[in-house]
């Protein structure tokens, strides 16, 4: 019988050397984060491992370790809480390779809470944003309003409203709530969920590892020139969203005004937000005052 | 001697007149390949193609075939995309086909493009090199903004179509639209609904007010409801209509002059919109209702009871979207009038909730299958479903041609046997020989493959998530399935056994995609080596696959035939199995 919370133990051979590292990095995001994972958050132990770029990695288990996305681990949020519930979801089969595992997961952790995977229930993002926004307007409406009578006590309102805005998405089940993000340089935007994310430094972290990676442009062909070029251009952005970094995160809000992220609560910020733009710094000149303690300035960077 | 009588002595302008009769892809293919000169005449005088996926074929070989198409329709990323499965980035770029055809095909009336990434560049290209241009459709597009659209507007003289359905537009602003020239009075279809922001009224205003063939007019959420009443006078002879917000404040002058504005549209069949509906103003549309046959309130948050009330009214209702507030009172209500109905989609209104929020179950789908004698095409999410209700709806409905169930949590089992739903699915395929479109959901062994192989002779195109046990699932559909055109799998044990065994059924395919599954970089390899007519791209956000050990299972698998080879735009996380591919990994 297999255990919920040691998915990898059942898969095939290939994937033990990899096993033991994801299973702390399922430990630790089970204890460190509250929000729901998405297929762009890495479960990013990197930063432990000693790793940076690509080329850095030696061992291949150690890159594997390191490079987890959330498809992963499906499970991974509730996987503690859906222990109790295992039983009866295992029950249904016996099956032993690694994607039903994954998915017999899900539905425990569905049982329990939400459903975390990505792409599923099948339905396009049109259809999601229209829900998520008329959810998450109408909670922030009706919690703001009843807090603004209650307490008069700015901090506390701000925070109230941040937690609602989060606890609500989860209490009615995880939306998406993709949007565009773009980086100065770099041809090719990618697309974020900001509802797997309920603070502003997993966001960061997300989308430094996202624009981390190469991607090559509508090229012609792959030489081998061709991606030395881009193992170097990897490591060009690294420090992107530290204070001192040549790069600022911005948003573009719903009036249509580029705002520096990280200035307003994040339940506002998701109410507001449109798409992103990783700004170089040089360009960022007059957009809103940034908070000088910002938040991400405090996480650890590797040797 | 006897005479043997010649094709070739058949003169070529009677030959081209004949075919023009044929318009279907199949029929215009096998003439081409009844002898040469058929073959030449027929390419000559193809005026329209259809490319399934936009990298089967390159541009230039198309145009070297056919040179003389009017009509171009192309499809880009797989359909998973949808559901964000596919990267951002990883490709169907249209570009390179407009620049080809910038040149190549001068004459060029209409490009339909779904899922392709199209930018404001393409668009400026479009709008000046195609002097006869008249129809744009974007189905699920993105890349472009309102600056393109606006150089469509300027340029494009005898435009009658520019339809946008469900495309991601930049919104810069809502004036491209005054670019249509004033001169400009050909518009037969407009469809903006999925643009975010306002556009210019008094610019839609006097658009509708000179298009006296304008057809087909879909507004985006932003345009409100008092000003529809005026766009509807100005355009009495609407067939389709999408409102924009359906909602205003509760003014009876509103009411009645929306009402009275929908009275003279005696030609509307279809409707959709209806964002933010107030259900006190649905009644303004009841006078049409009896001519309606499409209706999409897949948007509309509205309770059973107003929805039972608007649907009972449209009986000659052929197709319906709608919310899962309709619940199974509301199909049974469906069921009892609505007798032409031939496509329901039941949309879930809180599809991350556990608990249910409304009664919607099997029954109603249940219902309308016995009560809607033309039903045949079915998209169904709900949260429970049962065999029995699989086989109901399966002796009840054996014309049901496209049958899509979601049952919301993955490997739910028949709820009131606790079994997998093999049997309820193998009677739908067993029954209904004419499917052509089947997803699956709910818990599925390896059996309900078994009955897939073979029964589904007819199926085209099967999607599967979270089903099987053994690559036994996937070798019986690949072996089984004669008519199989694309297969889209997510998160099944299959891995590499049933792929190398079949690879060839894959070069009859359009396609297969496979994320989550147990299929090795080794056997990807092994497949792109083998099968130079198939592009096998691995896709792996993890890193660089030279460092991935070779039994390790892919992130993600797209195979797809083509005469192309590989294609030159893959993105840093999409790698080409091919031999030089392989070669530069190992």
């Amino acid at each position: 019988m297999m255990e919920a919370h040691k998915p990898d133990r059942e898969m095939s051979a290939s994937g033990s050397v990899s096993t033991v590292s994801r299973e702390d990095n399922l430990v630790v995001s089970s204890e460190d984060s509250s929000s729901p994972d998405d297929s762009e958050l890495e479960l990013g132990l990197e930063l432990s491992l000693g790793g940076g770029g690509f080329k850095q990695q030696a061992t291949s288990g150690g890159h594997y370790a390191r490079i987890l996305t959330a498809k992963d681990f499906p499970s991974v949020v509730s996987s503690s809480s859906s222990l109790s519930s295992s039983s009866s979801s295992l029950s249904k089969t016996n099956h032993v390779t690694a994607g039903t595992k994954r998915s017999a997961d899900s539905v425990a952790a569905a049982a329990n809470a939400t459903s975390q995977v990505v792409g599923w229930p099948p339905i396009r993002n049109s259809r999601i944003n229209c829900t998520v926004v008329n959810q998450a307007k109408s909670i922030a409406n009706e919690e703001y309003n009843s807090v603004i009578e209650k307490n008069k006590r700015k901090n506390t309102v701000l925070e109230k409203i941040t937690n609602s805005c989060n606890n609500g998405g989860n209490a009615k089940g995880r939306t998406s709530l993709f949007v565009k993000v773009n980086m100065d340089g770099i041809p090719i935007g990618r697309k974020v969920d900001l509802n797997a994310h309920s603070c502003y430094e997993t966001l960061a972290q997300t989308l430094e590892d996202m624009f981390h990676r190469p991607t090559t442009t509508v090229n012609a062909f792959r030489s081998s020139l061709q991606e030395h070029d881009i193992r170097v251009e990897a490591t060009r952005p690294s420090k992107l969203l530290d204070g001192t970094s040549d790069f600022v995160l911005t948003y573009e809000d719903k009036e249509g005004d580029w705002m520096l992220v990280g200035d307003v609560p994040w339940g506002m910020f998701l109410i507001s937000v449109k798409r992103l733009r990783i700004m170089r710094t040089s360009e960022a000149n007059g957009l809103a005052p940034r908070l000088q303690e910002s938040s991400w300035r405090q996480r650890n960077k590797p040797v | 001697m006897l005479k043997r009588m010649s094709y070739s002595s058949f003169p070529e302008d009677v030959l081209e007149h004949v075919f023009s009769f044929v318009q279907s892809d199949k029929d215009r293919n096998a003439i081409s390949l009844v002898c040469k000169s058929w073959f030449e005449i027929e390419r000559w005088c193809r005026r329209r193609i259809f490319v399934g996926n936009c990298y089967a074929v390159s541009p230039r070989m198309v145009i070297r075939r056919f040179p003389d198409v009017r009509s171009v329709e192309l499809k880009g990323k797989p359909h998973f995309a949808d559901f964000n499965l596919v990267p951002e980035g990883w490709g169907g770029h249209v570009y390179p086909w407009i620049y080809a055809m910038a040149t190549g095909y001068p004459c060029l009336e209409e490009i339909r493009l779904k899922r392709m990434v199209v930018t404001d560049e393409t668009l400026e290209l479009i709008a000046k090199s195609f002097k006869n241009f008249k129809v744009l459709v974007l189905s699920s597009c993105e890349g472009f903004s309102t600056h393109g659209l606006a150089a469509i507007a300027a340029n494009c003289r005898n435009l009658r179509e520019l339809d946008l359905r469900e495309s991601e537009v930049e919104d810069l602003s809502g004036n491209w639209l005054s670019h249509f020239p004033d001169t400009c009075t050909s518009l037969v279809a407009l469809n903006i609904a999925c643009l975010g922001s306002e556009v210019s009224f008094s610019a839609l205003e006097r658009m509708v007010g000179r298009s006296p063939n304008l057809r087909t007019l879909r507004l985006n959420r932003a345009v409100p409801l008092d000003k529809l009443a005026n766009l509807l006078r100005r355009a009495p002879q609407l067939v389709e209509l999408g409102t924009g917000a359906y909602s205003s404040d509760l003014r009876p002058e509103v009411l009645s002059n929306l009402a009275g504005a929908f009275s003279g549209c005696k030609e509307l069949k279809g409707m959709s919109g209806f964002w933010d509906v107030v259900p006190a103003y649905l009644p303004a549309i009841y006078p049409v209702c009896s001519g309606l046959t499409s209706l999409n309130l897949s948007y509309a948050s509205v309770q059973s009871p107003d929805l039972i009330k608007l649907v009972s009214q449209c009986l000659n209702l052929q197709r319906l979207w709608i919310l899962d507030y309709i619940e199974d009172s509301g199909l049974e209500a469906l069921a009892a009038s609505c007798k032409d109905l031939q496509e329901l989609r039941v949309f879930p209104s809180e599809p991350f909730g556990v608990e249910p929020n409304v009664s919607l179950t099997e029954q109603g789908l249940v219902c309308v299958s016995e009560g809607c004698p033309k039903l045949e095409s079915v998209l169904y999410f709900c949260r429970r479903f049962s065999n029995d209700a699989l086989v109901t709806i399966a002796r009840n409905r054996p014309n049901m041609i496209r049958f899509r169930l979601c049952i919301i949590e993955p490997q739910t089992p028949d709820y009131l046997t606790h079994q997998p739903l093999d049997t309820g699915f193998g009677a739908i395929v067993e029954h209904c020989k004419d499917l052509r479109r089947l997803s699956l959901s709910g818990l599925l062994t390896d059996r309900v493959f078994e009955y897939i192989g073979t029964y589904a002779k007819k199926l085209e195109m099967l999607s599967v998530a979270f089903a099987g046990e053994t690559d036994l699932g996937l070798h019986h559909v690949l072996s089984g399935c004669e008519s199989l055109r694309k297969l889209e799998i997510r998160d099944c044990p299959f891995g590499d056994k049933a792929l190398l065994a079949n690879a060839a059924k894959l070069e009859t395919m359009r396609s297969l995609w496979m994320s989550s599954c147990s299929v090795s970089l080794e056997a990807c390899k092994l497949l792109g080596q083998k099968m130079p007519r198939l592009n096998v791209e691995v896709i792996d956000e993890r890193g660089p696959l030279d460092s991935m050990p070779e039994s390790f299972p892919v992130e993600k698998l797209y195979i797809y035939r083509s005469v192309a080879g590989p294609r030159f735009d893959m993105p840093g996380f999409v790698w080409n199995m091919d031999e030089d591919s392989a070669l530069r990994l190992s």
